[in-house]
């Protein structure tokens, strides 16, 4: 740090030992982003904003939660009724977790119609589909700990699909519940994993995530590299420094964000059900089936695929395909044009067909089902997987309009 | 292509339809809950405290918690809301949790199974649920020991508590056919057949009562959310002026 400008006070000293300026320029006031940035691109900063109220209200609720299969229930409504603004925090966290999920999907589809998991972004979208993973993890465990009756049968219905796997499924259900029913082993292990082993996964990947994209450079609603076209100092002329412009810009949609947020937490925090189901707040009992267990919406699209196939085993592995073949999804699509702004119809009408597909599933997958609703769930199920085969396909010779040089 | 989305999705998924099935269900109405009304509250927490803390806790929630909220002070509280004893025989603190004074054990010898504890039963049910639940109580001969049904929870273990109150009331039947050409008879009305201590209007208000008691005692510091929610809206609001601002200020130099 000797050439910095700022070598002599606090800061150079700090400099001078720790990359303090130097980490700053690289990240924030020097790190050059593309100018055109639109709606869609708020939601990974709006993420990074879930992600820190997840982990500062998780702290405030462990403080008071009791991870016991005889206290938990009664723990987390001695939260809402007799901790100071227990409620807060906790309907905060509550409505936290579909808020995280709500934004990160929105911030895949956001990679989807720019493509930015294609090259050179490859590792950028495979941390984040690891961090998708560790979150579906982080909620499943979380939802299990209030105890209530949606919390359990929840976990049971799940676990038990693991049951499927050939040989070892018995032997591995019972190892993830360390019982032979979920019970009081299960809920503590899984509140061990939940605020201790999952976070600092979770927080190491969305490092990575980071490094990887300010490696590259983001990418933009055009699809074009703006590092292709620098000025003489060798800033790109489509760009702006990240700090103050993005700063300011993401303030202005964290502060949307946070009314829609406030909605939520004080005047529907059940979301009708949806965000806290009502059968939650009557305590877990073993002996007890509801009479409609559903997942929480976040995991409906996937728990419908589960159901549309009637064999187990090939419900389950169509389960996690349908996540796993996200994970390839920049080797699935050959295409070389980025932006939905210049790529061929035969790519928008799939695109319109996985979107129709995943909301689809995620409402099918909340209801009881039924026939006419398996058969629904059977030909969105065909949806989905059929835009990543219809992608390979198109992909390879597709049509596409000229890609401009510079963004708009 | 937003605007595809929306045709396809709202032509798409009103067809498969919400579940038609589960029983039929008498009465079927909705109540209208005030939260700003504390003297209807307070009615229900009499009546609440009188006929259901018997048998039902609401060990999440405190005497005195109740008392703070709708207005009633300590005093009050511990002459005409608690009824119950401790261990030692003396009367129950009004800083204590809501317990019943029935043991799991008895409960479970009178009714096959212990009574759920009230204080999120407004949650887990619904408002409309209970109000119509406590309402539905009919005379059934074929019930050993209760005597009575109840139009929204088929063979419900509970005895018909408020039937001094209410007094006894018969179903009138009617049959239908559903979609299936299957025919059943469904409960369309009551007639009172042994009245007790309230009218018709008087027993309905009474229950509407104890349900906003209950929906009160599911979310006791509803009030408080709403109003602290109000606040920090407001003041988004505004900070969404001035970020906004900052925002139009920066980018000036953004062409």
């Amino acid at each position: 740090m000797s050439e910095n400008k700022n070598s002599s006070g606090l800061l150079g000293w700090i400099d001078a030992r720790f990359p303090l300026t130097k980490m700053f320029e690289e990240h924030l006031s020097k790190y050059y982003a593309p100018k055109n940035f639109n709606f869609w691109y708020f939601f990974g900063s709006l993420a990074l904003l879930v992600l820190v109220l997840q982990i500062v209200t998780g702290i405030f609720l462990t403080m008071h939660y009791k991870p016991d299969g005889d206290l938990a229930f009664s723990s987390v409504e001695y939260i809402m009724r007799d901790v100071d603004w227990g409620w807060l925090i906790r309907y905060l966290h509550s409505t936290g977790s579909s808020a995280f999920f709500i934004v990160v999907y929105l911030h895949m589809f956001r990679a989807l119609i720019y493509g930015s998991y294609q090259k050179p972004r490859e590792l950028i979208w495979l941390f984040g589909m690891f961090i998708f993973l560790a979150l579906m993890a982080e909620a499943f465990m979380g939802y299990l700990l209030p105890w209530g009756q949606m919390s359990y049968w929840g976990a049971q219905v799940i676990i038990s699909l693991f049951g499927a796997v050939p040989v070892v499924g018995d032997e591995l259900t019972l190892w993830i519940r360390g019982d032979f029913v979920v019970s009081d082993a299960t809920l503590n292990r899984f509140f061990a994993l939940h605020v201790v082993a999952v976070p600092i996964v979770l927080l190491a990947l969305v490092v990575m995530h980071i490094i990887a994209l300010h490696e590259v450079g983001s990418n933009n609603p055009d699809g074009i590299e703006i590092k292709k076209n620098k000025d003489a100092n060798g800033i790109p002329l489509d760009g702006i420094p990240f700090h103050p412009y993005y700063s300011v810009k993401d303030l202005v949609g964290v502060v949307v964000f946070l009314i829609l947020f406030s909605v939520v937490v004080f005047f529907m925090p059940e979301m009708g059900g949806y965000f806290l189901e009502h059968a939650n707040f009557v305590p877990a009992n073993q002996f007890k089936t509801p009479e409609h267990i559903a997942p929480v919406w976040y995991f409906t699209p996937f728990y419908a695929i589960l159901r549309a196939i009637p064999d187990k085993l090939t419900g389950v592995i169509a389960m996690f395909a349908a996540i796993a073949v996200l994970f390839v999804l920049p080797w699935i699509d050959r295409g070389k044009v980025k932006s939905v702004r210049y790529r061929s119809t035969s790519f928008k009408l799939l695109l319109v067909m996985l979107v129709v597909s995943f909301l689809g599933l995620g409402y099918l997958g909340a209801l009881p089902a039924t026939e006419t609703r398996t058969l629904f769930a059977r030909v969105f199920s065909l949806g989905y997987f059929g835009f990543f085969l219809g992608l390979w396909w198109i992909s390879k010779n597709e049509v596409t309009k000229p890609v401009p040089e510079r963004v708009r | 292509m937003g605007r595809i989305l929306i045709v396809v999705a709202s032509l798409l998924l009103p067809s498969l339809g919400w579940g038609a099935g589960g029983g039929q269900i008498f009465p079927n109405d909705e109540v209208h809950i005030d939260w700003d009304d504390k003297a209807a509250m307070q009615r229900g927490a009499r009546t609440f405290v009188n006929y259901c803390l018997s048998c039902h806790s609401a060990a999440y929630s405190r005497f005195n918690r109740v008392g703070e909220d709708l207005g009633i002070p300590d005093e009050l509280v511990r002459e005409n809301l608690i009824f119950t004893t401790d261990v030692n025989g003396d009367k129950t603190k009004v800083g204590e949790l809501m317990k019943t004074t029935m043991t799991p054990e008895y409960a479970e010898q009178a009714f096959g199974t212990v009574p759920p504890d009230l204080s999120l039963i407004a949650r887990s049910r619904g408002v409309d649920w209970l109000y119509n639940y406590l309402r539905g109580f009919y005379v059934d001969d074929t019930r050993v020991g209760l005597g009575v049904n109840n139009g929204v929870f088929q063979n419900v273990g509970m005895p018909h508590v408020l039937a001094e109150l209410q007094g006894l009331q018969q179903p009138r039947y009617k049959s239908v056919t559903d979609s299936h050409g299957n025919e059943s008879e469904v409960i369309v009305g009551f007639e009172i057949i042994k009245p007790g201590s309230m009218t018709k209007s008087e027993y309905d208000q009474t229950i509407h009562d104890l349900v906003a008691f209950l929906d009160y005692l599911a979310e006791p510091y509803k009030q408080t959310r709403k109003n602290v929610g109000t606040g920090v809206i407001i003041f988004l609001f505004v900070f969404l002026i001035l970020a906004y601002l900052l925002k139009k200020e920066y980018w000036k130099d953004v062409h």
